[in-house]
């Protein structure tokens, strides 16, 4: 748990520039239906975008929300879930506990700041590879036009490498410095509480 | 060397191992009740002054940092660290401790997860300053602002800088052990320092490193001895809009959010004994890794909704998910803090 060491090396390192920003996509597919969309688009030769990282899981209800926080923190960009359409669960209804931690998970990272975008929920039974495809290059371009994420905490070796002066003016709120000299009251902030 | 030298030798060395081993307890950004819960062990606070030569306690006796940097490293036997890493001036002191003691512990939720002041990392440090000095309630005619520097005509002084984000103690220093809890029960205390005048007086084991002490290794639901049966809610609510919770039942399953499914046991499940949810100042369960989605899991599994919309109706019960998922651990979990937080740290 220490911080001291660097945690995991980040996905999309240098992925900070708009034109060529890809986004690193994780997808966790289910064994019975999604995995097998992506497989039977792969034999069919239908192309979807690389950006996506597949990871099989028994299920979609076996989606530990810590996956899709670890995603986040380690440089993902997005993360997709796929599973089996409503009531057509291998393991009955798993895939509506998956739902709901979808939607509740939704809301959370919304509240951390991050785009509900970023956390996508796909149905895709074993026949639909064409369509598992076409929403994996429709997720990847939503992606791609939110930019990247670079959640930085993964990253992070030590915050105190930090450069707090230029931290301060990256807030905006103090042009000049902490350092407000000696009777210190920064003119800038009188403006502001004016107004 | 002379015979009388080395019988000096042999008499300091003889008066070293009978010294009684250093304790020092340090406060961080902490409230006190910490500090109180410790005392809170009554008389046996005697017995540990009995044990231990207590070297640093400031909300409880004289204690000068000059003194613990005029000791050699490793000196201090036990340190507990109360409070969370949110100046500079903090993470000096932690860091200073670290190198003094062989023994550090994260004592409290603060130390170990971030507890309450975590929640300001939902915040980013310039929306923090300006809700202390700058909103339309706060008396403040000269706009004054918090300045780490100050050029006084003696020169300059320095004030502890607030950080852009708050740090746990293992996200600034390497921790030996994890005493959690906000504020740790009293008995657990006792129980942690007993076992660690044990180990010091070779009477008991040394726990692992990354040992939790005083807490068990399941969730409050354990402790809790209310009765659960089929867990299955269609509703949310929130403590004030139900006048009379059934006294029997698990809280959970008559719809209030209780953290106990997440929460590690060790606090004898006080709160839902009296009819109040958990709210899981013990922190995480054993195994895992991040509190929030451990809770979200637990209660999204407990939903009776199976359709977007109803399932949506169903979560709006919980209105502040960051908070209820959150409240202690936010600055411990996977993602740490909010976007806003991490973009005032000034390289993004």
């Amino acid at each position: 748990m220490s911080a001291q060491a660097p945690v995991a090396p980040a996905l999309a390192q240098g992925a900070a520039s708009a034109a060529t920003f890809e986004p690193v996509i994780i997808g966790f597919t289910c064994n019975w239906c999604s995995y097998r969309a992506a497989d039977l688009a792969g034999t069919a030769r239908t192309k979807y975008p690389p950006n996506v990282r597949l990871i099989r899981l028994m299920c979609s209800g076996r989606l530990d929300p810590t996956f899709v926080l670890k995603a986040y923190a380690e440089g993902a960009d997005a993360v997709l879930v796929t599973g089996c359409h409503p009531g057509e669960c291998h393991y009955i209804e798993q895939n509506y506990k998956a739902l709901r931690r979808f939607q509740l998970l939704q809301r959370t990272i919304e509240a951390l700041g991050i785009e509900p975008a970023r956390l996508q929920l796909v149905w895709a039974s074993a026949a639909e590879g064409v369509r598992l495809a076409s929403e994996i290059a429709r997720v990847t371009e939503e992606v791609r036009a939110l930019g990247p994420l670079n959640w930085p905490a993964g990253n992070i070796v030590d915050i105190d490498s930090v450069n707090l002066d230029a931290a301060w003016e990256a807030t905006g709120g103090d042009a000049g410095g902490p350092p407000a000299m000696p009777d210190g009251v920064d003119p800038e902030h009188e403006a502001e509480v004016a107004q | 060397m002379s015979p009388t030298a080395r019988s000096n030798g042999a008499a300091k060395a003889a008066a070293k191992s009978r010294a009684k081993p250093k304790l020092a307890i340090f406060g961080a950004a902490s409230c006190g009740g910490c500090d109180v819960a410790i005392v809170n062990i009554h008389e046996h606070i005697l017995e540990v002054a009995a044990a231990f030569d207590i070297v640093l306690w400031p909300t409880i006796m004289d204690g000068k940092y000059a003194d613990i940097e005029a000791m050699a490293d490793g000196e201090i036997t036990v340190t507990l660290v109360n409070g969370s890493m949110r100046t500079d001036e903090t993470v000096h002191l932690a860091r200073l401790l670290r190198r003094k003691s062989k023994f550090m512990v994260a004592f409290g939720s603060c130390a170990s997860e971030g507890c309450i002041p975590g929640l300001a990392n939902l915040s980013s440090r310039k929306e923090i300053i300006d809700t202390a000095f700058s909103t339309v309630s706060t008396d403040n005619p000269d706009g004054i602002r918090p300045i780490w520097e100050y050029q006084a005509p003696e020169g300059v002084l320095h004030l502890p800088e607030f950080e852009p984000m708050l740090r746990t103690l293992d996200q600034v220093v390497d921790v030996d052990y994890t005493i959690p809890g906000c504020p740790p029960e009293s008995k657990q205390i006792w129980a942690a320092l007993q076992a660690v005048v044990a180990a010091l007086n070779g009477t008991g084991p040394l726990p692992p490193k990354g040992s939790i002490l005083g807490a068990g290794e399941s969730t409050v639901c354990d402790e809790c001895a209310r009765k659960r049966d089929v867990k299955k809610i269609d509703r949310f609510v929130r403590i004030q809009q139900v006048a009379q919770f059934d006294p029997e039942i698990c809280l959970l399953e008559q719809g209030l959010p209780c953290n106990g499914p997440a929460t590690r046991d060790g606090c004898g499940a006080l709160c839902p004994a009296v009819g109040a949810p958990c709210i899981g100042c013990y922190g995480a369960a054993e195994g895992v890794v991040d509190y929030g989605a451990r809770l979200i899991s637990a209660y999204a599994s407990i939903v009776e909704a199976t359709k977007p919309e109803e399932i949506d109706r169903v979560l709006d019960g919980i209105v502040d998910p960051a908070g209820q998922f959150y409240r202690f651990s936010l600055a411990g979990s996977l993602l740490r803090s909010s976007r806003a937080a991490w973009n005032s740290d000034g390289e993004k």
